[in-house]
């Protein structure tokens, strides 16, 4: 089933091979029906989360807010490639943590590029920044990241908590990020650039701003208040939505294609196979690689192997094997896993190997990627900021109390 | 027979100034600008790493390909614009060093910037892709300081090497 969601034949959507897979699982009584309505049943607020998020995104768009991103960069740049670079890390970790990686890659990346070819400056070191950081800056809020998402639900951590524990490892690896990609990228950033036309700061779409900053609020407030910050999410992309159509910049039609349905139930029947593969074998044999405990070294430990595991499958499938591994552990070790799941994708092109191999063979277009130069960058930035961010864990930990 | 300058991103004003002094009145000057696959290709493997989304029309790649497009022709008409004198514009796509080096078979001149740390005479003044381009040039080279160049100050003193012997 995974290599068929990777390979994707036919252009189906991967749910088309994933669902009947999990209904195999069930009809072999790999799993239970009440094990798969109890998974299921866990991941029902997660999707429900999940597809929230991904609605506000897109109504975000429709609104203009990655307009103004492209506005505010060239306006911080101010002509030069490494001021904009700055502004793209900012940008970019911030839309990321808050709107998810979704969002930073599908939403944010052309108006990068876009907005490096205005300056006349290369694109490449803002390019690789922005598809960089949709991984390393996606460990901060559970909304980050669909690997936090799931991973929340099972780590019985508040949603300030989470933010607050993560907040440091967050930053962390964002400056190692930062400082690698100074010097890798040195002379496309010394090729310097053509000063826009004073256009000045742009705009701010203030409802849509104003919209976000109540949601994030409201996750702070849900959580506290023990109900779903899914809630908070799905009021969010109401208010936006309401807005949106009526003024008619969007359409039901549009906003139901936002929440990609056919992803959503991806998910659960992931969730569902992965369970089934899980309780058959596949716990017994990792949990003797997965270090029980939080001290240091046992957090370095379960974020090495959540990042191999991520590079050699993906990391959906990774944070689902290992989480009933690590959960018993405590959060901690649920917060190392996610480091892993989310930093390590970047030490390979597209994120694993499978995907890798699979895609590059299924499509030619691709050839002219110098696999060589991307690999040298993961292998110059994951190690760095993976390392930096569990030790950052481990501090956030001892101070604030896991 | 033509004058041809490869047009970068940054460093590209310095090579047009460069073509229009050296090229012979008559001479034909080409204006040459390759677009890398590897940032379109960046964002295609951002997003065949989303695991499961599906729909390959929201690849990223895809509009980058057609941005890069864009981009590509509003930096060569403002290369023409700058050199002022009738040109030919050529636009190729592939790995930027060696897509220059095949345009530049046959022709009169290639006039090249540098491209890397311009803050001191030596090596690292020039970027990798174009000190590929240099190294494999099937023709004359003209190589430019995109401003004035540093001092010769700036090239470090000769290292204590073992003594001199002589005979």
């Amino acid at each position: 089933m995974l290599l068929c969601a990777l390979v994707r034949p036919w252009g189906w959507p991967e749910a088309v091979v994933a669902v009947p897979a999990a209904l195999v699982a069930l009809g072999t009584r790999a799993i239970s029906l009440d094990q798969a309505r109890a998974a299921a049943e866990r991941l029902g607020p997660v999707i429900g989360f999940l597809a929230a998020v991904l609605v506000l995104a897109q109504l975000c768009d429709d609104e203009g807010l990655f307009r103004a991103c492209g506005g505010w960069m060239a306006a911080a740049a101010a002509g030069r490639p490494r001021r904009l670079l700055l502004a793209v890390f900012v940008l970019a970790s911030v839309i990321t943590a808050v709107l998810s990686l979704d969002a930073a890659v599908v939403l944010l990346t052309p108006v990068v590029f876009a907005t490096a070819a205005r300056l006349g400056a290369r694109a490449r070191p803002h390019v690789y920044a922005c598809t960089h950081l949709a991984n390393t800056a996606s460990v901060l809020l559970p909304v980050s990241n669909l690997t936090n998402l799931l991973a929340f639900a099972a780590s019985g951590l508040s949603f300030t908590r989470f933010a607050a524990l993560m907040a440091l490892p967050w930053l962390v690896a964002i400056g190692a990020e930062y400082a690698v990609f100074r010097q890798f990228f040195a002379s496309d950033l010394n090729a310097g650039a053509q000063a826009p036309a004073a256009a000045g700061a742009p705009e701010a779409p203030a409802f849509v701003l104003t919209v976000v900053a109540c949601t994030l609020a409201g996750f702070a407030l849900t959580s506290a208040a023990g109900v779903n910050p899914a809630w908070a999410a799905a009021g969010g992309a109401a208010v936006l939505a309401a807005r949106g159509l009526g003024r008619r910049r969007t359409t039901m039609k549009a906003i139901a294609g936002a929440a990609n349905v056919p992803f959503l139930f991806f998910v659960l029947a992931l969730g569902i196979v992965v369970r089934a593969v899980v309780d058959n074998g596949l716990a017994s044999a990792l949990a003797h690689l997965v270090p029980g405990g939080v001290t240091l070294p046992s957090l370095l430990a379960t974020a090495a192997l959540a990042a191999v595991l991520a590079n050699v499958i993906n990391n959906l499938p990774a944070v689902l094997v290992l989480l009933p591994l690590a959960a018993p552990a405590g959060p901690g070790a649920v917060l190392a896993v996610l480091l892993g799941v989310n930093i390590g994708p970047n030490l390979t092109y597209a994120g694993s190997l499978a995907t890798l191999l699979w895609r590059r063979i299924a499509r030619t277009h691709d050839t002219d990627v110098d696999l060589g130069e991307f690999t040298r960058l993961g292998l110059l930035t994951v190690p760095a900021a993976l390392i930096l961010a569990v030790l950052a864990l481990w501090a956030s930990l001892h101070v604030i109390g896991g | 027979m033509a004058v041809i300058a490869w047009i970068v991103e940054g460093t590209w004003p310095a090579c047009v100034d460069a073509a229009a002094a050296r090229a012979p009145a008559g001479a034909e000057i080409v204006l040459l600008h390759v677009t890398g696959g590897d940032v379109p290709g960046a964002a295609r493997g951002a997003y065949a790493g989303l695991f499961g989304r599906g729909r390959p029309e929201r690849d990223p790649g895809s509009r980058l390909q057609e941005l890069a497009a864009a981009s590509a022709r509003e930096l060569l008409r403002a290369a023409a614009e700058r050199l002022g004198r009738p040109s030919t514009l050529l636009e190729r796509s592939g790995r930027l060093e060696r897509e220059v080096v095949a345009a530049a078979e046959g022709a009169e001149l290639l006039v090249v910037a540098r491209d890397g740390d311009r803050s001191r005479l030596g090596p690292r003044s020039l970027s990798p892709a174009t000190r590929f381009v240099v190294d494999h040039a099937p023709c004359p080279v003209l190589l430019v300081w995109p401003e004035p160049a540093p001092g010769i100050a700036t090239i470090p003193p000769v290292p204590p090497g073992p003594p001199h012997r002589p005979g």
